[in-house]
């Protein structure tokens, strides 16, 4: 194997190993809230990772905690609600719909809307106007020009 | 006249907006704890771990709480500030060293002075992430109540300690 090789799947090994302990659960669904919510908790040292897709220290963190929490039997809801109060909102990757993010769920809608109405008037006005009429030195031109096409 | 004025209109609200967007800081993050209580533990002391102390000790005091590590480098940039701010004995500061170890926070305070009244140990973060610590050094500010006032993110400077800290301690003193 090249050297370039070995190093390049050592890298990719490296980062398929992110972010995995082993951890029992006692019921499929523990493990499946476990996923979803450390696919859902943002890092806040790396910020645009997942807590599971993190290495940072604090993703292990509250990875752990997060695991903990439901074998103490607690639910999604009160996890995330543990996470919010300390972290704030920005915690979760699906931002809650609040006043303060109205801007962010709807901003993508508005400048799409914004979009569609430009083009309309742009097409209505293209259309209003007046295509500008020939004036007879210019029929007598074109009416010219084409009769020498047809002879030659 | 307005063909030109709407262009120029989008392209000052965008320049406003990326202006905005440049002078925010993404590392950080408001804390949702400004106004609430300090959350409760009993943690072990740093030089004596069969003593331990609770926020609850220091009901009635207006006190720093600061996040720290000897292998954190921002924490060795604000130490000198910490240890001039422990001089003016405004308000005690207590220490939580986090995810340390012993020996290493204790040969760092003997090197470095020791600004903190005392310390207790987070050995496993979990302190930590009851107080939505995310990165060291943080350090809040408490009132006499245990309400959390104020939280800076990244080392104390000269110039927070004179605009931010000392203000604040002398208005939560009065308080």
């Amino acid at each position: 194997m090249k050297p370039i090789t070995l190093i390049f799947l050592l890298l990719l090994a490296g980062a398929g190993f992110a972010g995995v302990e082993y951890r029992e659960f006692t019921t499929p669904e523990q493990q499946e809230a476990y996923e979803s919510l450390t696919s859902e908790l943002r890092c806040l040292v790396c910020q645009n990772q997942t807590i599971a897709d993190s290495n940072a220290d604090l993703a292990a963190d509250l990875r752990r905690q997060v695991y903990e929490m439901l074998q103490k039997g607690q639910s999604k809801d009160e996890i995330l609600r543990f996470m919010t109060e300390r972290y704030g909102d920005f915690v979760l990757y699906n931002p809650p719909f609040k006043s303060k993010t109205v801007l962010l769920w709807f901003g993508p809608v508005l400048f799409f809307l914004i979009g569609v109405v430009f083009v309309i008037l742009l097409i209505r006005r293209k259309r209003t106007r007046p295509s500008k009429a020939l004036s007879d030195d210019e029929r007598q031109k074109i009416r010219r020009l084409l009769d020498e096409g047809d002879r030659s | 006249m307005l063909k030109y004025l709407i262009p120029l209109a989008i392209f000052i609200v965008l320049g406003v907006f990326l202006a905005i967007g440049l002078k925010l800081n993404p590392t950080e993050i408001p804390s949702p704890f400004i106004g609430k209580p300090a959350p409760a533990f009993s943690a072990p002391r740093l030089d004596s771990p069969e003593q331990q102390l609770a926020p609850a000790d220091l009901q009635g005091k207006v006190w720093l709480f600061n996040v720290w590590a000897s292998w954190c480098t921002s924490c060795r940039a604000e130490h000198p500030v910490l240890n001039e701010l422990a001089k003016q004995q405004a308000a005690p500061i207590i220490g939580l060293n986090y995810k340390d170890a012993r020996e290493d926070a204790l040969s760092w305070l003997n090197r470095l002075g020791n600004p903190y009244e005392m310390s207790v140990v987070d050995p496993e973060g979990r302190i930590g992430i009851d107080y939505g610590v995310y990165g060291v050094p943080e350090t809040f500010v408490i009132d006499k109540k245990g309400v959390i006032r104020h939280k800076l993110t990244g080392p104390v400077t000269p110039e927070t300690v004179q605009q931010t800290l000392l203000p604040l301690i002398a208005k939560l003193q009065a308080e």
